[in-house]
């Protein structure tokens, strides 16, 4: 087989444009900022309700910390009514000198890592906004370069090969040769639900708390069924994002993490060859 | 030594390990995150928020409105609840006969208004939705004097900039300490907001008089704006060309705290 030959899959291809590496990595940093940052914002009021306003005594999700008649402290979430002990992770867990401290969430999980809505503040909007500036480059550069409409809508024949897609992801079957250089139907669905749901969704039901865009698009507490409503979608999208970046992050391993961070910080992916097919079809011709 | 013994020795260094080498990074964390520098960079976004907001934001847009049905059956009370500062404490105990509200400073005809003055003025009730800082909202019926006719009367002079209201509630600070007039409660807003349609001086909430644990005897409601902005128990409103010279000079009690003077977020 020669080099030349049209039937083999190029060693290297140029996958993500200057563009998409400079938004993928501002775009990490962002939900990771805001994420953090977020979940101390959260510590301020740490229950979830639906509804413009809240319903004191209906709490979607609540995080608590209770002091036992022996003077313990208990962390407990109740979600739907069901209450679960979560000491050492939710609402007890300890502070920097090993005490336990009525906290929503530990340390390591909160920009600061101690309790400051103020600050935590400060840092969320900053990092909204470069979420909304970076966000808005990528897709308004990338949907004139038709990337998205070319290599992440999925096509008819996607759609079909979702069960199949399925069950390689099932067996840790990674494509080779060809196949490696397009994206597979349930990455496709997965960025897209990133790039087209969760994000944007961040962004409106953030905007929905905001009570000066209340004014101007009320159309937006409308939406979302509420303020409250809008404030518990924007945490179940939060970790949405997250569940998203572990599968991102297993998958990346999965499928050859060097080839993988390389081809997103220089552009250019290794194309995993296939051995044995090309010998095969060789000896069948 | 046993293997044992061995393999629970690692452990014990891998966890150690691991730990300081979380602890350094936290602290790394916290070197950035307490920087003065950063700090001051991450405040650059709030003029960039009340620049696009401003922008979006027609000057008359109301902030919705709600029917009686969606009242918050029980409205939390946040920030000060119960003042026990003396002259405050006076106030309540012959129920607010001698409190007057002064308009002043850079105004051309200063006031003073008894509650009853207020109360004779034209007024106008709005159900609106209270969002407090912290994440959660309760909605509320206020009734009160528009600011907007009030400072039109009093006639601003034309290098008046924002109003700022004074509160006879001290937030924090114990009453007898050295510092008291450091933990007075103030809000101050811009002028687009003084004539916004629904910007009142509250003195009913739900229909009835005003409460000690929201404001008793006069609130302020500047609705497209979060709850530390809709100052109680205000005693004076002063018109001024700039907020430097006001306690932490950064317009609020809580912004003087850390928190945003545009809170439209």
């Amino acid at each position: 087989m020669s080099t030349s030959d049209p039937g083999a899959p190029p060693l290297k291809i140029y996958r993500h444009t200057l563009l998409t590496r400079i938004t993928h990595a501002f775009n990490a940093l962002s939900l990771l900022v805001l994420l953090l940052s977020g979940l101390n914002i959260f510590m301020a009021e740490p229950a979830l309700f639906v509804g413009q306003a809240v319903r004191w005594d209906q709490p979607v999700l609540q995080i608590s910390a209770l002091r036992t008649a022996d003077d313990r402290l208990i962390g407990a979430t109740t979600i739907g009514g069901h209450r679960f002990i979560t000491t050492g992770l939710l609402g007890v867990s300890n502070d920097a000198m090993g005490q336990p401290q009525n906290r929503t969430w530990p340390r390591w999980l909160t920009l600061p890592v101690y309790r400051d809505l103020a600050t935590a503040r400060r840092w969320h909007f900053f990092f909204a906004w470069l979420l909304v500036i970076n966000g808005a480059a990528y897709l308004a550069w990338n949907t004139w370069k038709r990337h998205i409409q070319n290599d992440l809508w999925p096509t008819r024949a996607d759609l079909a090969a979702i069960p199949r897609s399925v069950i390689d992801h099932l067996l840790l079957r990674h494509p080779v040769g060809w196949e490696a250089t397009r994206y597979n139907v349930l990455q496709k669905l997965a960025y897209l639900a990133v790039i087209v749901v969760l994000v944007p969704g961040m962004v409106l039901t953030g905007l929905t708390m905001s009570p000066g865009m209340d004014a101007a698009l009320p159309v937006l507490p409308w939406a979302f069924g509420g303020r409250q409503t809008a404030r518990t979608i924007h945490f179940i999208f939060a970790w949405s994002l997250v569940a998203f970046f572990i599968i991102h992050m297993v998958e990346m391993v999965l499928a050859g993490p060097l080839n993988e961070i390389g081809s997103i910080l220089t552009g250019w992916y290794r194309v995993p060859q296939a051995h044995k097919p090309a010998k095969v079809s060789e000896a069948d011709q | 030594m046993s293997a044992a013994d061995h393999t629970s020795h690692r452990r014990g260094w891998l966890k150690g390990a691991l730990a300081s080498l979380g602890a350094i990074a936290l602290s790394g964390c916290e070197q950035i995150t307490n920087s003065p520098t950063v700090l001051k960079a991450l405040e650059s976004a709030e003029g960039l928020t009340r620049r696009a907001q401003r922008l979006i934001l027609s000057p008359g847009q109301l902030a919705p409105e709600y029917a009686e049905r969606d009242i918050s059956p029980v409205f939390k009370a946040n920030g000060s609840t119960d003042p026990q500062d003396e002259a405050y404490l006076t106030h309540v105990a012959n129920g607010f006969q001698d409190w007057r509200l002064k308009i002043d400073g850079l105004v051309a005809h200063p006031m003073t208004l008894s509650l009853a003055d207020l109360r004779a003025r034209p007024a106008r009730t709005q159900i609106t939705r209270h969002d407090c800082v912290e994440g959660w909202s309760c909605i509320g019926k206020w009734t009160g004097a528009p600011l907007a006719d009030l400072i039109r009367e009093a006639g601003l002079k034309p290098d008046a900039k924002y109003l700022v209201f004074h509160c006879m509630d001290t937030l924090g600070g114990s009453a007898d300490s050295p510092d008291h007039e450091a933990s007075r409660y103030y809000e101050s807003i811009a002028l687009a907001d003084v004539f916004h349609p629904q910007s009142l001086l509250a003195y009913e909430m739900n229909g009835q008089p005003l409460g000690v644990p929201h404001g008793a005897p006069l609130r302020l409601r500047v609705e497209r704006h979060l709850g530390y902005k809709q100052a109680k128990y205000i005693e004076r409103i002063e018109a001024v060309a700039s907020l430097d010279k006001l306690h932490g000079g950064k317009g609020g009690y809580w912004p003087d705290r850390g928190y945003e003077w545009y809170a439209g977020i």
